[in-house]
């Protein structure tokens, strides 16, 4: 292992970030970073550019400059093709699962990469069918037809199919009923030990600060704030200043 | 583009460019040989019907490939007045004309408010042809494929001074019209009615959500198009004193968005130069091409439309501006 | 008015050759369009270049079915190629500019074809002669072996849609291409491949309806714009759709010719089309949004 190898250098650097829709500029020099590993929530209200964060490092929205880095390199611009098979994967805000595909069809856009034996991929199956027994009963029937929290289980499975090292996770428990969003954390708590890392966009402050390491506080398109997970609670009035009314 | 307010030095500089063009342009056919003569009215004929279609693809945002009905209609409402009526009248050709071509954009109108961008573009391609199949099989009525001849009509006014048209004032005539029609649309699309279409061409569904009846202004849109599409036909017959179904058939619309394209969308003047630049062009290519000039002008196209989406117009002013 | 069974009879089975060709047209079409919002207004063309690339290899091979596989392979390589140069850069943009762009590409391809081969058209020699007897008529045994083909043809391809990799890969695609991309499918791959597999299609129809027809630059014409009504009436996108509408539109035609001559039967298809914009815009067959 090289000396910039160290496994102390974090997993994903974002630097600067600038972001426009269309004429609209959205992010303000976005910076923040993910270890190894690392769960690491972001906070703040609607609109202030956390979906948008994550599009950007993934690729789907235009970054007009600063950089991201994966593992140490550049990949600002990459298309979002080749960030999934180097081990990026999204889970999107609103679920996004192919509708008209079976659940298993589903699956398999993520299973069905270069490199994976059979072996290993009826592996991988059978993991995220003990993990989510629902989909394994729904395995045949198309996306379109599961329930709202079914369809996150099968967004959240099917980015874990892609065996990533870090998943942008965008607004899991939005929608969910309370019983759902314990199965996230329990979910949330399975890939953490698999030592995935994860950035977690989140509303439901509770959960965010359960599950998470770290925390970035974000408004107007910048990152504010910046603390341990473990020095925070829901009082906080760090909390009331980013995400209160 | 979007219309801006024109400052006086703007306008100043406006008007005199076109006073110039138009001496130009008057002053033509006393110095050009006869070829040319022709070839400029020829110019200027299409480059009506290229501004027409340029209130529906640069103004509108709706591309149309159903120009060829409304300026063969143009065409053939006049050969029915000059035909029926003796003698033969110049206003109630144009007036025919102007009918025909309005009647076929009613019913594409209709059509064109409930659909989408790309269903209304292949849907105009379809009623073009629809129109050319009619016209070409309805022989008793429109002399099929051998079409229709027919004479010119005097200019002046019937029982009181008729004059026949010599070559010069034939020219004169097509280019008060064109020129007239130019400052109309211009008038048109800078006024807030043209406005409202080329917030409609930018962003419909914004457009509806202010309180705009989009459907109102592209039925109005498509009306105005076919009108003017249907006048440069009755020049066109005036011109050739003859109508065929292949002013009727898709390549005339075609031909018609390449020339929008070329020449610059949403400006009304580029689609003129991209009619003279096309037909130049043509013009020049068949001396050692003969019939395949269009693969050099096809290859052109896509290059322009890849690279210059703008136009020989836009590309001129994104340079000057530097 | 008496019923004449036996044309009824012809005209049906007419209607099904005619319509299972245009249903491999207007298939490739509503693929292509279905899964990059492209217009493919030179589909015409790589029809016709099939049938011409199908004429020559059967002067230099003698084996239809050799002409058959060698254009479908040609066009659809010539497809991917034209996609990669003149489309693949105006991803992004105003969709209509790829009705455009796939418009001056069929100008070029036509004029091309007009140049290379000339303005007389080609003979392709059909494969199987022999007829049968079909009520008063000696029915040619090649038209049943089109439409079988042509049937043939889509059904491997839906299959090849339903299982396998590739097929999940385009399916998805074409359903949320944004999506497709973020699971690691190779987006701009897939559509290169799509209009291939849609050119590929195109050519065998030209090819296989060409001993029917003559070869001549011009023929993609009407078939290109029937495939666009087909496309419109089954539903844009919709493959099962388009092959119902083209089967439907053909056998209304076939109909319609007992009684009026071919040319004037051509007013059916767009008289269905008209109805279909007016009631049922998101296509005949498909069933309304709700």
């Amino acid at each position: 292992m090289s000396p910039a190898e160290s496994s102390a250098d974090p997993l994903v650097t974002v630097e600067d970030l600038h972001a426009y829709y269309g004429k609209s500029h959205v992010l303000h020099g976005v910076s923040l970073y993910v270890g190894r590993g690392e769960v690491v929530g972001v906070l703040g209200r609607n609109g202030v550019g956390k979906s948008t964060t994550l599009k950007s490092i993934m690729g789907l929205v235009q970054a007009r400059q600063g950089r991201v880095l994966f593992e140490g390199e550049p990949v600002t611009g990459l298309p979002a093709h080749k960030l999934a098979r180097i081990g990026v994967a999204y889970v999107p805000e609103d679920r996004r699962i192919f509708r008209l595909l079976t659940v298993l069809e589903n699956l398999r856009t993520g299973l069905d990469r270069q490199g994976v034996t059979d072996s290993r991929k009826r592996e991988l199956l059978d993991k995220v069918y003990a993990y989510f027994p629902v989909l394994a009963a729904r395995r045949t029937q198309a996306g379109g037809t599961l329930s709202g929290g079914e369809q996150q289980m099968l967004a959240i499975a099917r980015a874990m199919m892609l065996e990533p090292k870090i998943i942008l996770l965008d607004e899991p428990t939005e929608g969910l009923m309370p019983r759902m969003v314990s199965q996230i954390r329990e979910i949330i708590d399975v890939l953490r030990r698999d030592g995935v890392a994860i950035l977690l966009v989140e509303q439901n402050v509770p959960l965010t600060l359960e599950v998470s390491h770290r925390i970035y506080f974000m408004e107007k398109g910048e990152v504010r704030h910046h603390a341990a997970a473990a020095s925070l609670d829901v009082a906080h009035p760090v909390i009331h200043q980013y995400l209160g009314v | 583009m979007i219309g801006t307010h024109m400052t006086r030095r703007d306008a100043a500089i406006f008007w005199i460019g076109f006073a110039v063009i138009v001496a130009l342009l008057i002053a033509a056919p006393l110095v050009l040989p006869p070829f040319w003569r022709r070839f400029l009215t020829e110019i200027l004929i299409w480059g009506l019907l290229a501004m027409s279609s340029d209130i529906l693809i640069g103004y509108t945002g709706m591309i149309s490939f159903g120009h060829s009905a409304f300026f063969g209609l143009g065409i053939y409402g006049a050969a029915a007045a000059l035909l029926l009526v003796t003698p033969p009248n110049l206003f109630l050709a144009i007036g025919f004309g102007l009918v025909a071509a309005a009647l076929a954009a009613l019913f594409v109108a209709y059509f064109s408010t409930r659909l989408r961008d790309i269903y209304f573009a292949i849907t105009t391609l379809i009623f073009s042809q629809i129109f050319y199949v009619i016209i070409f099989t309805w022989t008793s009525v429109t002399g099929g494929e051998n079409g229709l001849a027919f004479t010119r009509p005097g200019l002046g006014i019937p029982g009181l001074y008729v004059a026949r048209f010599t070559p010069e004032t034939l020219h004169w005539f097509v280019l008060a019209v064109v020129a007239g029609s130019y400052l109309l649309l211009r008038r048109i699309t800078h006024s807030p009615f043209g406005m409202v279409l080329q917030s409609i061409r930018e962003n419909e569904a914004r457009t509806r959500a202010i309180g705009y009846h989009v459907e109102h202004y592209k039925i109005v849109a498509v009306m105005l198009s076919g009108l003017f599409a249907g006048l440069a036909g009755v020049l066109y017959a005036l011109q050739n004193q003859f109508a065929a179904p292949d002013f009727v058939f898709f390549l005339v619309s075609g031909e018609t968005v390449i020339f929008n394209v070329i020449g610059g969308i949403g400006t009304l003047v580029g689609p003129i130069v991209g009619a003279g630049f096309f037909l130049l062009l043509r013009e020049a290519l068949s001396r050692s091409f003969t019939e395949y000039y269009l693969i050099p002008v096809g290859i052109i196209f896509i290059a322009m439309v890849i690279f210059m989406p703008q136009g020989l117009l836009g590309f001129a002013r994104r340079w000057l501006n530097r | 008015m008496e019923i004449p069974w036996d044309l009824i009879a012809i005209q049906t089975i007419n209607g099904i050759v005619t319509g299972m060709i245009l249903a491999l047209v207007a298939s490739g079409l509503t693929l292509i369009f279905g899964i990059m919002d492209v217009v493919n207004f030179a589909h015409g063309e790589l029809f016709m270049l099939g049938a011409y690339i199908g004429v020559l290899m059967l002067a230099s091979t003698g084996s239809f079915w050799l002409a058959l596989v060698a254009a479908s392979l040609v066009v659809a390589v010539i497809g991917a190629a034209l996609q990669v140069v003149t489309l693949r850069p105006l991803i992004g943009r105003d969709p209509l500019t790829t009705i455009l762009a796939t418009f001056g590409l069929s100008l070029v391809l036509q004029n091309y074809a007009l140049w290379q081969f000339g303005p007389v058209a080609r003979k392709i020699q059909e494969p199987i002669t022999g007829q049968f007897d079909l009520f008063y008529l000696q029915y040619p045994w090649y038209r049943l072996v089109i439409a079988g083909l042509s049937a043939a043809i889509i059904g491997a391809f839906w299959l090849f849609l339903k299982y396998g990799k590739y097929g999940i890969w385009i399916r998805a695609t074409t359903q949320d291409r944004v999506m497709a991309e973020a699971m690691g499918i190779p987006v701009p791959w897939v559509h290169t491949s799509v209009f291939a597999i849609g050119a590929g299609m195109a050519a065998a129809s030209g090819v296989l309806f060409g001993p029917l027809v003559g070869v001549e630059h011009a023929m993609g014409g009407p078939w290109v714009l029937k495939a666009f009504i087909v496309v419109v009436v089954g539903g844009m996108g919709n493959l099962g759709g388009s092959i119902a509408a083209a089967i439907f539109i053909s056998l209304l035609e076939a109909y319609a010719s007992i009684w009026v001559s071919p040319s004037q039967a051509v007013i059916v298809s767009f008289v269905v089309l008209i109805l279909t914009l007016l009631f049922r815009p998101t296509g005949l067959f498909v069933p309304t949004p709700k």
